[in-house]
């Protein structure tokens, strides 16, 4: 069992952190501050293939794996929430969907602009009344000839606006329940096809975050993804490819949060020495330095089992319970470590703890995870 | 082989018939180091229609100018000054050859060395002659400036080091001094090493960027006003520097953001940093603490940036500074 | 057109410190990279390549690590990669050096050779110059621009308060500065390729064509005497004086410091 990053996933680590370091920390302070999208950080990651990592080659993508995806989050993540979830949104969710239950015309047509970054992807699955019980979807999908058409709304849509290719759930046949959910692809400019305001949020407040709307919106019947009711399907089986990105997201969070609270305590004197050299600040950083360091191991781990090609439903859930427990709760004690300082814009720990608590909640509430991984346990 | 060799030759850069600063620098070191070896200053000055230009060199302490003066040689290039040099090498055979580490000199030193076969030692910061070996010692930066190397080259002739500019020191003009002014034979033999030189184009504008200068000239709260960062400007201006600042100055709308040094504004790791009317606080501190050499202003004993000055002088920067603009304006007019 | 690109692992100097103790470097742990005017060397070659079409090999004279610079050139887009490498070639100086890897270049075959201006831990700025001398070839140093027209390259060489527009017929060098680009990112598949569909080559000593007297250690016209830490900052001094005495005193300093 080796746990050492291979040469190449160690330098395409390095490019990560340089870029975060060059073109993604210069702009967190603003981008959070103003709710910017910041387009021309997507259009860089585009530029050096990084909205396409972890596809084939045949369709535009990198060719590298989930593991070299995860480290470009969580580079990502260490600097700026909002770039590393624009970034893993339209990775797994997005694109993600399309590569696993595509088809080859669907994947040449949608993943290849997907993953050179051409376009960008999301995911519509939420609706007001559909949350957790996502199974309760109410916008309804009719064929009629040639045609689906698309009647009702999504909400809290990450990318929503900006991205141009959505993958939308939507009830065909309202009788069979759960079974009766089907995914559809929809791109940006479809009359019928609207957007509401962006939301003000806690925190990732550059990621667009808006209603979808759909009022007798027709879209080709080839556009269909996966089989007639098996929606429900196609959403879990991607939101688990998701819950790696997010769990990645977190980690970074907590990382970059820990590397704030490590340089202040050395710098920061009080009664006469640096706050350092307090056994209290001591072991407040082992703590969370070991909570950082079981939450990589569980990333790490779900993302290769993914790539191994082996059922990664509960690692993911694991991983993504637990990363979003200690980005919440890392965050929190640099905050407090930094003390006064902690709680101004400009020491950044106070973005970090409010971009980490979405961590427990999208993608599958902490809650979900635990029926997930309990659900496991107890066949 | 060291009787064979003698004398120590510097090479006298010129452009567009101006004598480089650091040409006159390296006659006054060649100086001392003839003076250890008992021997004699040689300036090579190449060139189109320069000949007047050696009796200054002279004046400047050359014992000897041997002058190439041909049309190839009227714009830089590398080949034609390549091989006028070697040429004159192979003839003098000196035993120690100084160039400036300019962007000719840098072009222009390795190609000669490579052509005579020797050791060439760049960006020299010391030159000595060792007492009792006679052993020419040069000593250089290394590992961007965190190390400091001593290199000798003994066995090939000459020695050849370069120097940049504002290191050594020129001696003092004497109007009176006598010396030796060779005109050397020599034709360009065009080969294809040959390039040819289309357009020269002189530099308009400088862009400010506080990051690349080498001397920042910072100030703060204590400057009290946007008009008093006059004297700030006139010291950068007279030192070759750029104005900075620090946030409460650039908050207090005195100066532009890009200047801002510091947590929130850049960080910046010049040769020469003087901070004036900056108490020091922690993110200014940060921005600007690397810096190689740091002089403080303040007229608090107290201010935190005293931690890391290297020099710190508590007093009034509003009659400190001044002074100091008119003593460096003064020094530079002595070095022209 | 075919261009060869010498390019230089190098510690990362702005991270290098001494050891406040023993007053000595403190290699272990520093990271190393691409030399940065190699890599702006490397991105004009690109550029020249996603232009016309050119070949674009690199080449880097180092230890067995080294292997990792060029994996990152060939990440950038590079295409063939040389690792002149073996313990006869080390503590060579920039003769030895340039010899080396002029004899190795010669066996490529090259329009254009491009170097870095300076490696930024020997900070010499000679082994490009000195290698066009081996091969008796142009060299155009501190290029801000390069194009190519036919058979000549046309280059922007930079001087202190000008520039000079230079043409020359190849097969000629350049030394690249870092401001002649903004060298472009590694893409995750680039790097991915570079481990695992291509290769670099070894180049040892026998591969070499160049006298054993114009190699290593031995082959080095200079050497190193003696090397020291930069003295370390002592706390600094604070002075309480009048104007004059001040000034004096600032000045002083300066002028020690070979500031002024």
């Amino acid at each position: 069992m080796d746990f050492t990053l291979s040469k190449e996933h160690a330098m395409a680590q390095q490019l990560f952190r340089d870029f975060a370091h060059r073109e993604v920390e210069p702009l967190a302070q603003e981008v959070d501050e103003f709710h910017r999208f910041p387009r021309e950080t997507v259009d860089k990651m585009a530029r050096c293939g990084m909205l396409g990592i972890p596809f084939a080659k045949e369709y535009g993508g990198q060719g590298c794996d989930t593991l070299a995806y995860v480290l470009a989050v969580e580079e990502m993540a260490k600097v700026c929430g909002t770039t590393s979830v624009i970034l893993s949104a339209h990775t797994s969710l997005g694109a993600g969907a399309i590569d696993r239950f595509g088809t080859a015309d669907q994947k040449k047509k949608y993943l290849t602009p997907l993953a050179t970054g051409e376009k960008l992807g999301a995911f519509a699955l939420t609706e007001p009344e559909a949350g957790t019980d996502a199974a309760g979807q109410q916008t309804k999908a009719v064929l009629d000839g040639d045609e689906w058409v698309i009647n009702g709304s999504k909400i809290f849509i990450t990318n929503a606006g900006e991205a141009d290719i959505y993958v939308v759930f939507a009830m065909t046949d309202k009788a069979q329940g759960t079974r009766g959910i089907s995914a559809f692809i929809v791109e940006k400019g479809t009359p019928g096809f609207e957007f509401g305001l962006p939301e003000k949020k806690m925190g990732i407040r550059g990621s667009s975050t808006r209603e979808l709307i759909f009022i007798d919106c027709r879209i080709p019947k080839e556009n269909l993804l996966g089989r007639e009711g098996k929606g429900f399907g196609v959403a879990m089986g991607t939101l688990d490819g998701g819950r790696i990105g997010i769990a990645a997201q977190a980690l970074g969070l907590a990382e970059g949060a820990l590397d704030k609270a490590v340089a202040y305590v050395k710098e920061r004197k009080q009664f006469g020495r640096p706050i350092a050299k307090f056994q209290n600040t001591q072991f407040q950083l082992a703590d969370m330095k070991c909570e950082i360091e079981a939450t990589r191991w569980m990333v790490y781990h779900a993302a290769a089992t993914k790539d191994a090609g082996q059922p990664y439903t509960v690692e993911a859930a694991l991983a993504k319970l637990k990363a979003a427990n200690v980005a919440s709760d890392v965050t929190r004690r640099a905050v407090q470590l930094l003390g006064g300082y902690g709680y101004i814009q400009e020491y950044d720990v106070e973005r970090m703890m409010r971009d980490a608590k979405i961590t427990e909640i999208y993608e599958g509430t902490s809650e979900v995870q635990r029926m997930v991984i309990s659900g496991a346990l107890l066949k | 082989m060291s009787k064979e060799y003698q004398g120590v030759l510097t090479f006298a850069q010129q452009v567009d018939g101006e004598i480089s600063g650091v040409s006159l620098e390296l006659i006054g070191k060649a100086r001392d180091l003839a003076h250890d070896l008992n021997t004699q200053v040689t300036a090579l000055l190449l060139g189109s229609g320069v000949r007047p230009l050696a009796q200054t060199l002279v004046e400047y302490g050359a014992d000897r100018v041997i002058v190439v003066d041909d049309k190839a040689l009227a714009t830089y290039t590398t080949e034609p000054y390549t091989q006028a040099m070697t040429d004159v090498i192979n003839e003098y055979k000196p035993e120690i050859v100084l160039v400036g580490a300019t962007a000719i000199g840098r072009d222009l030193g390795p190609r000669v060395a490579g052509r005579v076969h020797t050791g060439l030692t760049a960006d020299c910061t010391k030159l000595e002659i060792e007492p009792e070996t006679h052993a020419f010692h040069m000593t250089r930066p290394a590992f961007g400036g965190n190390l400091m190397a001593t290199i000798i080259c003994p066995e090939h002739r000459p020695q050849m080091a370069t120097v940049r500019p504002g290191v050594m020191v020129r001696e003092i003009r004497d109007a009176a001094r006598q010396g030796e002014i060779v005109d050397f034979l020599w034709t360009a033999k065009e080969n294809a090493c040959y390039v040819q030189v289309e357009d020269v184009i002189k530099k308009v504008s400088k862009k400010i960027d506080i990051q690349a200068a080498k001397i920042l000239v910072a100030g703060g709260r204590g400057v009290g006003s946007g008009e008093n960062f006059q004297l700030l400007q006139d010291l950068a201006d007279a030192i070759g520097g750029e104005v900075a600042s620090s946030r409460a100055a650039v908050d207090a709308g005195w100066q532009e953001k890009d200047r801002q040094v510091g947590q929130t504004g850049k960080t910046v790791r010049p040769n020469l940093y003087f901070a004036c009317g900056i108490s020091g606080a922690i993110q200014h501190m940060a921005g600007m603490e690397e810096s190689d050499y740091i002089v403080a202003i303040n007229k608090d004993p107290d201010a935190p940036i005293f931690g890391v000055a290297d020099v710190g002088i508590v007093g009034d920067l509003f009659k400190i500074v001044p002074k100091l603009t008119e003593e460096i304006r003064a020094y530079r007019q002595q070095q022209a | 057109m075919n261009i060869v690109v010498c390019i230089k692992q190098v510690p990362d100097t702005n991270e290098v410190r001494i050891d406040p103790v023993r007053g000595t470097l403190i290699r272990e742990g520093v990271p190393t990279i691409m030399n940065p005017d190699d890599k702006a060397g490397l991105e004009a070659a690109l550029r020249l390549k996603d232009e016309m079409g050119a070949k674009v090999s690199v080449i880097s004279m180092g230890p067995m690590q080294a292997d990792l610079v060029l994996r990152e050139a060939l990440a950038m887009g590079a295409d063939e990669a040389y690792l002149v490498t073996d313990r006869a070639f080390g503590g060579a100086d920039t003769w030895a050096t340039s010899c080396t890897l002029a004899a190795a270049i010669s066996k490529m075959d090259y329009d254009l050779i491009i170097t870095g201006r300076q490696a930024i831990d020997g900070d010499t700025a000679q082994v490009g110059p000195e290698i066009a001398e081996h091969l008796q070839i142009p060299n155009i140093s501190y290029a801000e621009a390069v194009r190519v027209e036919g058979d000549e390259v046309v280059v922007k060489r930079q001087y202190e308060d000008r520039y000079h527009t230079v043409r020359a017929k190849m097969p000629a060098l350049l030394t690249a500065l870092s401001e002649l680009n903004d060298p472009r990112y590694m893409t995750p598949g680039g790097i991915f390729d570079a481990f695992r569909e291509k290769t670099v080559t070894i180049w040892t000593r026998a591969d070499v064509p160049v006298d054993d007297g114009n190699i290593g250690l031995n082959g080095s016209p200079t050497r190193v005497f003696r090397s020291f830490p930069k003295t370390v900052k002592a706390p600094g001094m604070k002075i309480e004086e009048g104007v004059d005495e001040s000034v004096q005193f600032v000045m002083d300093k300066l002028r020690e410091k070979y500031i002024l």
